[in-house]
């Protein structure tokens, strides 16, 4: 049922796609059936699979470079006052700075390549994994520290045998933000320059009327989205398999 | 390999007597304690009696080296030698963490150090308190006496001279609490332990040396020294006297300024 489950809801969507081209019988290069788009994706399987293996590399890359930073930023604010006075209202001013409106810039500034991309991605993963790691770092059992004290504990140990693991279930929510929105910054860095992508891909085929092309492109990318989702997602609940999961809906008495 | 620190109690070392001159609470405008002296002897198990809010938690925690904003207090060892360091603490929460099986626990203390665990002695320990099976186990599968059995090897493999337990047991059903009770007088035995509680039973039953705190500033009544060793059987027409006294300055103590 687990793996069925998120079938039927595929077909159901394609269904109810289906559904509006028969009852609006929009012009194909409006929006084309789901017939349409998978003879698109199997005439040009090739350029959209290359496509999509640069822009899995670039959020890959913007994944883990931006998990890195945010969570060594985080880790700075909770172990230092100084970066918190100094650090944490410039992170918060950074946020401010509409990402979309740095693409340009980093465009011109980085090149056409992966570099921009993969900044792109970094700079929308950071502040989701700082901030809610940085909460988490802030919110350790005061009893745990107690004991940590009177066991005479090495600082570092206490942020990183303590603080750290009790910290991941905060963590696991930065990074599930993260990863929804990962792909947004690089489809978009693609979108403002680029040669490579299936966000390029995208911009190329709307220009040429390839609607077809479009879709096939776009679902291409979300089934990329949505599966690195629940990767993230059974890799952190792995990881914080000792945090009791329940949901409100789950309880039996509700 | 080294001693088994149940049958040598801190490396064969006198533990040593501990006290706390001119101890001081001040909250806001409020004064919980002040002037306070306290003195737990060496090697003997120290019951601290009184009702919840008295400040006992707080007296606990000066000597842990973990007071709180407003307090204040000297803390003497009567080998000259400082405190910090030859202290072990158990608290009323089991202070398990969760993302480490039970062994792992155990061990917390030497993990936290950055030293290497002793395996063979966490496991020992566990054997001790009656753990033996349960060590690949996480807390989250152990009953509330199980983990603090855990909580209590853990205390114990800190192998330290002088240990402070803050009501450990209160949260237990009776069964369990007789149950431990006894495994902690047994293996605490030679240390300078310092009970926290609120229970005249559990006083009783396990220290050698009750003292009442009570009142508003708090003060502390000489002690009361309990003839042999515990566990003791409540049910002694010895301890039912004991009892009614320990009652008496309890509620004596409740009317007072």
């Amino acid at each position: 049922m687990r793996l069925l489950r998120p079938l039927v809801i595929a077909v159901g969507l394609i269904l109810l796609w289906q559904g509006v081209v028969w009852i609006a019988q929009p012009a194909p290069f409006i929006l084309p059936g789901p017939g349409r788009v998978a003879v698109a994706w199997a005439d040009h399987h090739a350029l959209i699979l290359a496509n999509a293996a640069t822009t899995v590399t670039e959020i890959l890359l913007g994944l883990v470079i931006g998990t890195g930073l945010g969570a060594t930023s985080a880790m700075l604010l909770a172990q230092f006052r100084l970066a918190r006075l100094w650090l944490l209202p410039a992170l918060v001013a950074s946020q401010a700075v509409p990402v979309f409106a740095l693409a340009p810039l980093l465009v011109l500034w980085l090149g056409y390549g992966l570099a921009s991309k993969v900044a792109m991605a970094t700079l929308i993963i950071y502040f989701p994994v700082t901030a809610t790691l940085f909460d988490g770092l802030r919110r350790t059992d005061p009893g745990w520290l107690d004991l940590a004290q009177v066991m005479n504990a090495r600082p570092l140990s206490v942020l990183f045998r303590l603080r750290l693991p009790a910290a991941l279930p905060a963590l696991a929510s930065g990074l599930r933000v993260a990863t929804a929105v990962a792909p947004i910054g690089a489809v978009v860095g693609e979108w403002v320059g680029s040669g490579a992508g299936l966000g390029y891909l995208m911009l190329h085929a709307n220009g040429r009327m390839q609607i077809d092309l479009l879709f096939a492109a776009l679902l291409t990318l979300t089934v990329i989205a949505v599966a690195l989702y629940f990767a993230v997602d059974a890799g952190m609940r792995r990881a914080i398999r000792w945090q009791p999961d329940t949901a409100p809906g789950d309880d039996p008495r509700s | 390999m080294t001693a088994d620190p149940l049958d040598d109690p801190a490396g064969a070392e006198r533990p040593p007597a501990v006290s706390v001159h001119n101890a001081q609470l001040v909250y806001a405008t409020e004064t919980l304690f002040a002037g306070l002296e306290f003195r737990l002897e060496s090697g003997a198990i120290t019951a601290l009696l009184g009702p919840s809010g008295v400040g006992k938690t707080s007296l606990l925690r000066l000597i842990a080296g973990l007071a709180q904003p407003g307090e204040q207090g000297r803390v003497d060892c009567d080998d000259r030698r400082p405190i910090a360091g030859r202290i072990a603490y158990m608290a009323q929460a089991d202070l398990l963490l969760p993302w480490l099986r039970v062994r792992d626990n155990v061990t917390a203390g030497a993990r936290l150090r950055g030293e290497t665990p002793e395996q063979g002695q966490a496991q020992s320990l566990l054997a001790r308190v009656g753990m033996a099976g349960r060590g690949d186990a996480m807390p989250a599968m152990l009953s509330g006496g199980e983990r603090q059995r855990a909580a209590l090897a853990r205390t114990l493999m800190e192998n330290r001279p002088v240990v402070l337990m803050d009501e450990p047991f209160s949260a237990l059903d009776a069964i369990t609490r007789a149950r431990l009770q006894e495994l902690a007088v047994a293996l605490l035995r030679g240390r300078t332990v310092l009970l926290v509680t609120h229970d005249p039973l559990e006083a009783l039953r396990i220290a050698d040396r009750i003292h009442v705190m009570a009142g508003r500033p708090a003060t502390l009544d000489r002690a009361l020294e309990i003839p042999g060793r515990g566990p003791r059987d409540i049910a002694s027409p010895m301890l039912t006297s004991l009892y009614d006294d320990l009652m008496g300055r309890l509620s004596s103590a409740d009317v007072a300024p």
